[in-house]
C-alpha cells in the first residue's frame, strides 16, 4: 500500500515535470522575424580566439564579426544582440529547441548536421592543418606527420581525420583543449597541433603567442563554415543575401585581415553563397 | 533507427573502461589499505601522512589530477611509466596511476570505517597473546573489516567505473571519448548519450548486485 502510493507520487511529478518543460519551450519561438525593440539571440564559440571569444572587454572574433554584420542587416543593433555560447556538441539541440536565432560557431557544413538544421553560406573556407614552432623545419607534408607527435581536441573532427585518412600513424595526443595542446607543443612535447588554420591562426595572432608559432600550410581538407538556423527557416534567404553584402562593400576582407592578420594567415577568397567544397 | 552506429567499435571502447577500472580498482584497494593501516597505525609521521593524503587528494577533482599526470609528469618531467614512445600506451597508464591515486583515498576511509565496526576487544586479545602490530592488523583486524566493508567498497567500485570516463581529458580511448566523437559526427545528441549511459548501466548495476549479495554472505554476525 505505502509502496503504491509512492508510485502514484513519483509518476504525478513526473508528469508535472514533463507538461512544465514543454510549456517552457514553446514560449521562446517567437523571436527572431522582426527588429524594434526586439532582441536576436545568436550563438557563438566562447573560447576561441579568432573565431569567437569571450573577453573582458566583450565578445571579439570572426564569426562575433560576420554575426555582427548578419544581425545588422536583419535589423537589430549590435547591442540588441544576446550572445550565448554553443559548444559543438550543443548546437544542433539549441537550434531545433529555438535557443538561438542562427550559429555562427566555426560550424561545418556536413551531410549529417544538414539532416537536423539548415545551413547559410559558406561564409569562410577552412583547411585542417597543423600549427608548428616557429624554427620547425621537419613538417613539409602531410606524409611528414606520420613520424611527428601530433596534438588536437578530444572527439573533433581533426582528431579523427588524422587516424582514419591523413596520417594514421601518428603519434596523436588528444585534449580537451587547445590551450592544453599548446602547452605541449611550447615546450616540446608535442611537435604539431592539428585542426582548422582559421581556428590556429586565432591561436598564433594572441599576444602571448606571437612570433612562437607559425603554420604549416599543407591544407589537408575543406571545412565551409556556415551559419545554422532551424530547419526550414525564412532567416536562411536573409542571411545569404547579408552574407553578400558582406563580401561585397569590404567588411568581409576587414574583418578576415582584423582577426587573423598577425599570424600571416593567407585566407581563400570569400566562398559563394551555396559552393560548399567537399 | 540505429545505423549510425555502424563503423563504430562500442565494445571496444567499453572494453577498455573495463580494464581501466580493473586495473585501477586492484590498485587502489592495494594502495588505499596501506594508507589506512597507515592511519591506524602507531607511528605517529605515517599517521601524519596518511591523514594529509587522504584529505588532500579526494577534495582535488579528478580532472585536475588525471590532467596532472599528462601535463606535469609526463610532458614537463619526462616520465613515460615504460611506455615508450606511444601517447597511447603512456596515457593509459597514466590515467590508471592517477584514478589509483585518487580512489586509494577513498578506499582508505572505506576500510578504516571497516576497521572501526571490530570490537576493540578483538585487538586487545591479540596483543595480550603477543601478536605485534603488523600481526594484529592483518590476521585479526583486517580481515574482520573487510568483510564488512564490501556494501561500501562496491559503491567506491561503482563511482570508479564512472569516473574512468575523465580519462577522455588525456586522450584514453574509452567510452567517453567515442561518445564525444560520435556525437561530433553523427549530430544524434541524445540518442548517443542514451545508448552510453545504457552501456554504463550493463557495467555497474551486475557490479552492485553481484557484490550486495556477496557482502550480505560475508557479514561478520555480531
Amino acid at each position: 500500500m505505502k509502496l503504491r502510493k509512492v508510485t502514484a507520487a513519483s509518476a504525478a511529478v513526473l508528469a508535472l515535470a514533463v507538461t512544465a518543460t514543454a510549456c517552457g519551450s514553446d514560449d521562446k519561438d517567437s523571436g527572431g522575424s522582426s527588429g524594434g525593440g526586439k532582441t536576436i539571440t545568436v550563438g557563438i564559440k566562447f573560447d576561441q580566439p579568432g573565431i569567437g571569444q569571450k573577453t573582458p572587454q566583450g565578445y571579439a572574433g570572426f564569426d562575433v564579426d560576420v554575426a555582427t554584420y548578419v544581425a545588422k542587416k536583419l535589423g537589430y543593433k549590435a547591442d540588441q544582440i544576446e550572445w550565448k555560447e554553443s559548444k559543438s556538441a550543443d548546437r544542433e539541440t539549441m537550434l531545433q529547441r529555438g535557443d538561438v536565432d542562427f550559429i555562427a560557431a566555426s560550424y561545418s557544413i556536413n551531410p549529417e548536421r544538414e539532416k537536423k538544421v539548415d545551413f547559410a553560406g559558406p561564409y569562410l573556407l577552412a583547411h585542417q592543418d597543423v600549427l608548428l614552432r616557429a624554427d620547425d623545419t621537419k613538417i613539409k607534408s602531410p606524409a611528414d606527420l606520420n613520424k611527428a607527435k601530433l596534438c588536437s581536441v578530444t572527439g573533433s573532427t581533426s582528431a579523427q581525420n588524422v587516424k582514419d585518412k591523413l596520417a594514421p600513424n601518428a603519434n596523436l595526443q588528444k585534449y580537451p583543449t587547445y590551450s592544453a595542446c599548446l602547452s605541449g607543443l611550447q615546450n616540446g612535447a608535442i611537435d604539431a597541433l592539428t585542426t582548422d588554420d582559421s581556428i590556429l591562426a586565432g591561436y598564433a595572432s594572441q599576444d602571448q603567442f606571437k612570433g612562437k608559432f607559425k603554420l604549416g600550410g599543407l591544407k589537408m581538407t575543406n571545412e565551409n563554415y556556415g551559419i545554422g538556423v532551424k530547419k526550414g527557416s525564412d532567416l536562411k534567404a536573409k542571411i545569404n543575401k547579408a552574407l553578400e553584402d558582406m563580401v561585397a562593400d569590404g567588411s568581409w576582407d576587414a574583418a578576415v585581415k582584423k582577426n587573423f592578420g598577425p599570424a600571416n594567415y593567407k585566407s581563400e577568397p570569400a566562398p559563394k553563397i551555396g559552393d560548399v567544397k567537399s | 533507427m540505429f545505423d549510425f552506429l555502424e563503423g563504430y567499435d562500442l565494445l571496444g571502447a567499453f572494453w577498455v573502461t573495463v580494464q581501466l577500472t580493473l586495473l585501477s580498482a586492484v590498485g587502489s584497494l592495494i594502495w588505499g589499505t596501506m594508507l589506512a593501516a597507515m592511519r591506524v597505525g602507531p607511528v605517529p609521521l605515517m599517521r601524519g601522512f596518511g591523514a594529509a593524503y587522504v584529505n588532500i587528494v579526494r577534495n582535488i577533482p579528478l580532472t585536475v589530477i588525471i590532467l596532472f599526470t599528462s601535463l606535469g609528469l609526463n610532458q614537463t618531467l619526462g616520465i613515460t611509466l615504460g611506455g615508450g614512445d606511444d601517447f597511447d600506451t603512456i596515457n593509459f597508464r597514466l590515467a590508471v596511476l592517477g584514478l589509483i591515486l585518487y580512489t586509494s583515498a577513498f578506499v582508505c576511509e572505506a576500510i578504516r570505517a571497516g576497521i572501526n565496526t571490530v570490537p576493540v576487544g578483538q585487538a586487545e586479545a591479540a596483543r595480550a597473546v603477543g601478536l605485534n602490530f603488523t600481526q594484529v592488523l592483518t590476521l585479526i583486524v583486517l580481515p574482520q573489516a573487510f568483510r564488512a566493508v564490501v556494501g561500501p567498497l562496491a559503491n567506491v567500485l561503482i563511482a570508479l567505473t564512472k569516473n574512468t570516463t575523465v580519462a577522455a581529458a588525456i586522450g584514453v580511448a574509452e567510452a567517453a571519448l567515442l561518445m564525444k566523437e560520435m556525437i561530433e559526427n553523427e549530430a544524434q545528441l541524445l540518442l548517443i548519450a542514451a545508448i552510453f549511459a545504457f552501456g554504463f548501466v550493463c557495467l555497474t548495476l551486475p557490479t552492485g548486485l553481484i557484490l550486495g549479495w556477496v557482502g550480505k554472505k560475508v557479514a561478520v554476525k555480531r
